[in-house]
């Protein structure tokens, strides 16, 4: 089974460098609501063949990142997206070329810190702890590279899918509690961009963040 | 002997057909009939029975730029296996050998299309020279996630050595490969994505306003070796996603031609659903195939590693 669990990371890793290739914020944000649908399997890939109880947790937790990741965020960004009518990134502060080009050296960096970063115990699948780094690095990417609010908050969310990536190492480790809180905490902090965003766009009539470091009194 | 011979009937025959069935696919999805499968064969006969006209401002270079196009796709076409047997050739490197041929071919097509004079060929040269060498890298990246775990620098020997066994789930970097080489082939052979070839519209025009000067059977080499260009990527492909050299002579021969007919329909396929990039976007795209190439190369070298 952990063989899969490498074919839907490599899936996770691509679709983190589409996102930083595209310039259609809708192709964006579908493109996370994949990654989320795939993170959501990675778990099940990841654990099986144990007794009911460890399985009811692994089933309950990927429903749960299904419905969040795969379907309640990227349905609030799409709605956001339409109030706000915007569509596209326009000119970030980083080319889309240079971008990706950046995008691949930090691919490259996080595998090579994948394999000189030794864990206390091994990881369940060969890809795991690259993707992790690779995924998070592209979303801290994401963050400082784009103008738009709605982009920004994808990047945190591919953060944030990369915190889990790596959270699959520990999975045996961690309570299904902390777990939980994780997840809330992306829903809130999902729910609080998308009131900003709503706000910024009524201020200034669009969500170019840039706007907001012109402020002055 | 036999498989030589085997080998180079396929590679002189049968590309012209993969141009039929792409055309016929087209036309199928336009709803039209289409020109019959074999009519690249009638066009070609018809071009190399013409005369060709040359202008006075051209030199030997425009003449040779043909003739070397085909000569170097013909000869990169005898490295890659098209059977269940060896390539003819196969040697040690052969891999940097294959990429430099097309490279070479490429040359001198765009070299002829600057002695034409015309600026409006130059700019297609231009074009060509830019896509293509962001298309090499990405090339060169797929075929090392080949050769990197086989060991081999030999195209032969790293396509026997790929693991059937354990092809799909278990080396994810093959569907990496294989999805780089199509987009390469796809820009290599100027098709839909990147270059239109049956766009006549000038500002538009990639590898057809290079040959636009060109006539009578110097027009059907252009054709031909375009046609075996699309063959010998093909060939790649189907080597990387079928396991032709797991098998015997014949059978191999006969999964071969059975691959290239429905990667000419994939490709029909694709020029049918797509639309043309924008020129600005080719960039973007090969960029991305290079990248996601990058991707399988760390990937292999991390399992090194590991």
């Amino acid at each position: 089974m952990t063989a899969y669990a490498d074919l839907i990371l490599l899936a996770v890793l691509l679709l983190g460098v589409y996102v930083l290739a595209t310039s259609r914020l809708g192709a964006a944000i579908r493109a996370v609501a994949v990654q989320g649908g795939l993170l959501a399997l990675l778990p099940i890939t990841l654990a099986a063949r144990t007794s009911w109880d460890a399985l009811l947790h692994v089933g309950l937790l990927s429903l749960g990142t299904l419905l969040l990741k795969a379907v309640i965020i990227p349905g609030l960004l799409l709605r956001t997206m339409r109030t706000a009518n915007v569509r596209r990134e326009v000119e970030p502060f980083i080319s889309l070329h240079t971008s990706v080009l950046i995008g691949a050296v930090m691919v490259g960096v996080a595998f090579w810190m994948g394999s000189v970063l030794t864990l206390p115990r091994p990881a369940p699948a060969t890809l795991l702890v690259p993707v992790a780094l690779a995924t998070l690095l592209l979303g801290f990417l994401v963050i400082v590279s784009r103008r738009k609010a709605i982009t920004q908050v994808l990047g945190y969310l591919m953060l944030e899918n990369g915190i889990y990536v790596f959270g699959q190492c520990l999975a045996r480790d961690m309570p299904f509690v902390v777990e939980l809180g994780i997840l809330l905490d992306v829903l809130v902090g999902v729910f609080v961009m998308g009131i900003a965003i709503h706000h910024i766009s009524r201020e200034f009539d669009n969500i170019d963040t840039d706007e907001l470091s012109t402020l002055r009194d | 002997m036999i498989e030589t011979l085997l080998h180079v009937a396929l590679l002189l025959a049968l590309p012209p057909l993969s141009l039929g069935v792409i055309n016929k696919v087209k036309a199928f999805f336009a709803g039209r009939n289409g020109p019959p499968l074999l009519q690249v064969y009638f066009d070609l006969w018809k071009l190399l029975r013409k005369g060709a006209v040359y202008s006075r401002t051209t030199s030997w270079v425009f003449r040779a730029g043909p003739i070397i196009g085909l000569a170097t796709t013909l000869a990169a076409g005898l490295l890659v296996p098209l059977t269940g047997a060896a390539a003819p050739l196969a040697f040690g490197g052969d891999v940097i050998a294959f990429a430099y041929l097309l490279g070479l071919g490429r040359f001198f097509t765009m070299a002829a299309a600057l002695d034409t004079g015309s600026s409006f060929e130059g700019m297609g040269a231009s074009r060509e020279a830019t896509f293509s060498s962001l298309a090499e890298p990405a090339l060169f990246l797929a075929l090392a996630i080949v050769c990197i775990p086989a060991g081999a620098f030999s195209l032969t020997e790293a396509l026997r050595a790929l693991p059937w066994a354990d092809w799909g789930a278990a080396r994810p970097v093959y569907f990496i490969a294989a999805a780089t080489l199509f987009v390469v082939l796809l820009a290599e052979c100027s098709r839909i994505p990147v270059d239109d070839p049956n766009t006549h519209l000038e500002l538009t025009m990639v590898h057809e306003v290079m040959v636009l000067d060109h006539s009578g059977p110097d027009l059907a080499f252009i054709v031909y070796g375009g046609a075996v260009k699309l063959f010998v990527f093909g060939a790649l492909l189907v080597q990387l996603l079928v396991p032709v050299s797991t098998l015997d002579l014949l059978p191999g021969a006969a999964a071969m031609v059975g691959g290239q007919l429905a990667l000419a329909a994939l490709v029909g396929g694709v020029e049918s659903v797509m639309a043309r990039l924008r020129l600005v976007r080719v960039p973007q795209f090969l960029i991305g195939a290079s990248v996601i190439a990058t991707i399988g190369v760390a990937i292999l070298l991390y399992r090194g590693h590991a």
